[in-house]
């Protein structure tokens, strides 16, 4: 199989890591080969971060380059429309419509575009928007925010819930796991 | 479809520290430097290997020479700029040799996703006449970490691992294996391990001679692979840049593949260019293949069609060779650029809130505190290397005099003034400027991701430890006035800081506070504004904190990201917060 390229975006601290973790063990546990390529360091203080999740017969490269993405999974809106450049013609994004200002939009240096969501779908992208915040809110936490994503992420692939399942009990602590599937769930149904 | 049941997938820094305890190493002492931590972190967590965090680079490789003197294999690990403090051991162990093999990891960091600059660590390899290997993957980390050891030992050499940004932080499949001790007895040897000028003058010959016994081994070793393809193209590549050739020319082109960088092999890589019709290099950074490919009468293209400044991909790499890259979308918006800020809660903010204030030049440093440079607070103007604000600040005012010293600070982080602060303030104590020195304590190696230090108490595995006095450290060392504030206390940073600033002596200030990110830190409730008293002045935005912004022209706080440290509301002049 050709290669396929997932990118989790989002705010550093939103918990991406926890995300490509999991579709990291899901994959290899599918047989393919996989490539998880993160940011460490100065850029998780809050800045805009990137994570590459490849996965295929065999991956060579481990990033994503522009025009590539499968899909690109979003934490956060305007970090959604700053990878879009990413995304390949027949992508898919899966984004949680939460704003979260950056220091320029909080100093008054710049604005945080509206309409995001209008805006994305009518370059003609495929976009899937929710509210994942309320819906992890709803399962019990605000942290759950990247295991609805998943949850909403699953949709797109052809692989047995139970898979998904086994990923996150080998990923999450086990006294948060049924907190999580729920989220999980919340994301896929909603 | 692969058969991964044997399969683990794993970040190549734990992959190299998978290999540490697969070749039965023994002892590994480091100073964190992203993106290098992991490795010292990941090897922490086997308990048969002894692992610490030393106060800098250089007494960590120190150390690990120690180790491998008394005849177990041992380690250390550091970011480019780490190798540079860690020079003077690097260079004349290339002399002495090894007892027990010894492997020193150097990450680089093309990009410079998390570092100061991005020099190429190949030019240590060279100028120390060190060998390195350079991984591409986990994979090759694991495996090249144990082959290391073996070099090492049958060369009687350290051996230099090259890591960089996307092999260290990448995760792929790796197959682990069992552990295996070796053990050295360990044999006074003089005219080995003792390097005065007669001795080092005899070992000097012994390096060139190893040198050239290495480059014999570069020329058939399983580090060096050609994969022949299309003849057309002929690929000389290594580490990261390898995976962007093969991701973009498959098997269209021939490469070669050096996983050792340092000798280069001769006739392998004439046997190579008198195979294609072409031949190119594609390495990140400086040209150093490409020179020495040069320098073997080859006619090769590098640097001219790929550039020296910056990290590689493979669109890059495609365009660069004529290639069409993929089409996308995109936005007519203008997108609002998103830096790194300091956390909501960060000890750092009253401080540097208290400097931009006082009007105060700050010379800064390396940590999360470099941060204070960002608008809004704007206060650092000059930021080089670790512990180099305090040099700075003592010969800035040295020159500026009565001019500078009312107004000009050194802001050096805990962590960074045990690497290499200590010395700078020996210098402003014996030659005697009237230097301000602030250390921001925030009780942790912040920046890489929590380690602990000389200061916290605590060890690598998170165990007591022995605990440094920062106070009692300083007045030893002849200051007089060493004074401790709260930088959550934005009254008393004032008062203090005014008070050293205006006496004529040099004086430390502690701006003493933990990370807010610290599991043990209790945090108050987080703060509202009420919107009926704020008057929109703005005066709390000039922290920039990320937890506050204005909504409607009232000041809001985000209660997921506040943790109630309640800098904000002794700004605010109508007593919003609440």
């Amino acid at each position: 199989m050709n290669t396929k390229n997932i990118m989790i975006v989002g705010v550093g601290g939103q918990g991406s890591l926890l995300a490509s973790k999991l579709l990291g063990h899901l994959l290899m546990s599918q047989g393919y080969d996989v490539k998880v390529s993160e940011v460490h360091g100065m850029s998780q203080r809050g800045g805009s971060v990137v994570t590459y999740v490849r996965y295929g017969d065999k991956v060579f490269s481990p990033v994503i380059d522009k025009g590539q993405a499968d899909y690109i999974v979003s934490f956060e809106l305007l970090e959604a429309a700053r990878w879009l450049p990413f995304l390949k013609k027949d992508g898919q994004i899966v984004t949680n419509t939460q704003q979260i200002d950056p220091m320029p939009v909080i100093t008054g240096a710049a604005e945080y575009p509206d309409n995001l969501v209008e805006k994305l779908k009518a370059t003609g992208a495929k976009v899937d928007a929710l509210d994942c915040l309320t819906l992890a809110e709803q399962a019990g936490s605000a942290k759950a925010v990247n295991i609805v994503l998943l949850g909403r992420l699953s949709h797109y692939f052809d692989l047995p819930e139970e898979a998904w399942m086994k990923s996150l009990e080998a990923n999450v602590p086990a006294k948060f796991l049924d907190m999580n599937k729920k989220a999980f769930e919340l994301g896929k149904n909603n | 479809m692969n058969d991964n049941k044997d399969k683990q997938i794993m970040l190549g820094n734990k992959a190299v520290a998978r290999g540490l305890y697969e070749a039965g190493v023994c002892f590994i002492s480091s100073y964190p430097g992203t993106p290098s931590t992991e490795v010292t972190e990941e090897a922490a967590k086997y308990d048969e290997i002894y692992c610490e965090w030393a106060p800098n680079e250089k007494v960590a490789m120190e150390s690990a020479f120690g180790a491998s003197l008394a005849g177990r294999r041992s380690f250390c690990a550091q970011k480019h700029v780490g190798l540079n403090v860690a020079a003077d051991p690097l260079y004349t162990m290339s002399y002495t040799g090894v007892n027990a093999g010894m492997v020193i990891v150097v990450a680089d960091d093309a990009g410079m996703h998390s570092s100061q600059n991005e020099q190429d660590s190949r030019h240590h390899a060279i100028a120390s006449k060190v060998p390195m290997i350079e991984p591409s993957d986990s994979e090759e980390a694991l495996e090249y970490t144990k082959l290391a050891y073996e070099i090492s030992e049958k060369f009687d050499t350290p051996v230099l691992l090259k890591m960089c940004t996307r092999v260290a932080h990448s995760q792929s499949l790796v197959t682990v294996g069992e552990r295996q001790v070796p053990d050295f007895p360990y044999e006074k040897d003089i005219a080995k391990y003792v390097m005065m000028p007669g001795n080092a003058k005899k070992r000097h010959p012994i390096v060139e001679e190893r040198t050239r016994k290495l480059i014999e081994y570069a020329e058939n070793c399983p580090l060096n692979r050609v994969e022949m393809g299309g003849t057309e193209i002929g690929i000389i590549t290594c580490s990261t840049s390898y995976q962007y050739v093969k991701e973009v020319f498959g098997d269209s082109v021939s490469v070669l593949k050096l996983g050792m960088t340092n000798p280069l092999p001769e006739k392998l890589i004439k046997d190579f260019a008198s195979k294609v019709d072409k031949l190119f290099v594609v390495e990140e950074l400086d040209p150093i293949i490409e020179n020495h490919v040069k320098a073997l009468g080859l006619t090769v293209t590098g640097k001219e069609l790929l550039p020296v400044c910056d990290e590689f991909s493979q669109n890059l790499i495609a365009k660069a060779f004529g290639k069409d890259t993929a089409d996308s979308f995109a936005l007519s918006d203008n997108i609002p650029m998103r830096p790194p800020v300091m956390c909501a809660g960060c000890p750092h903010r009253g401080l540097f809130y208290t400097l931009k204030k006082n009007n105060c030049t700050v010379l800064g440093d390396i940590g999360c505190y470099t941060l204070g440079a960002v608008p809004p607070l704007g206060a650092i103007e000059m930021t080089l290397c670790m512990g180099a604000s305090i040099g700075a600040l003592h010969g800035f005012n040295k020159v500026r005099g009565k001019e500078s010293e009312g107004k000009t600070v050194a802001v050096i982080g805990d962590s960074t003034f045990m690497h290499s602060g200590m010395t700078g303030l020996a210098n402003v104590a014996y030659n005697q400027s009237n230097s301000t020195i602030i250390i921001v304590d925030n009780s942790i190696t912040g920046m890489t991701g929590h380690q602990q230090n000389p200061t916290t108490g605590y060890n690598i595995k998170g165990d007591p430890a022995g605990k440094i006095d920062l106070e009692a450290l300083c007045k030893a060392m002849g200051f007089e006035r060493v004074r401790v504030v709260d930088p959550y206390n934005l009254k008393q940073c004032d008062e203090v800081l005014k008070e050293e600033l205006a006496v004529a002596a040099p004086s430390v200030i502690i701006s003493r506070r933990p990370c807010a990110l610290l599991k043990y830190v209790k945090h108050n409730p987080p703060l509202t504004v009420n919107h009926d008293k704020c008057v929109g002045c703005k005066s709390c935005m000039k922290i920039g904190c990320p937890a506050i912004s204005m909504k409607n022209g009232k000041a809001t706080i985000d209660n997921t990201l506040c943790v109630g440290c309640n800098v904000c509301s002794q700004l605010c002049p109508v007593g919003a917060f609440v």
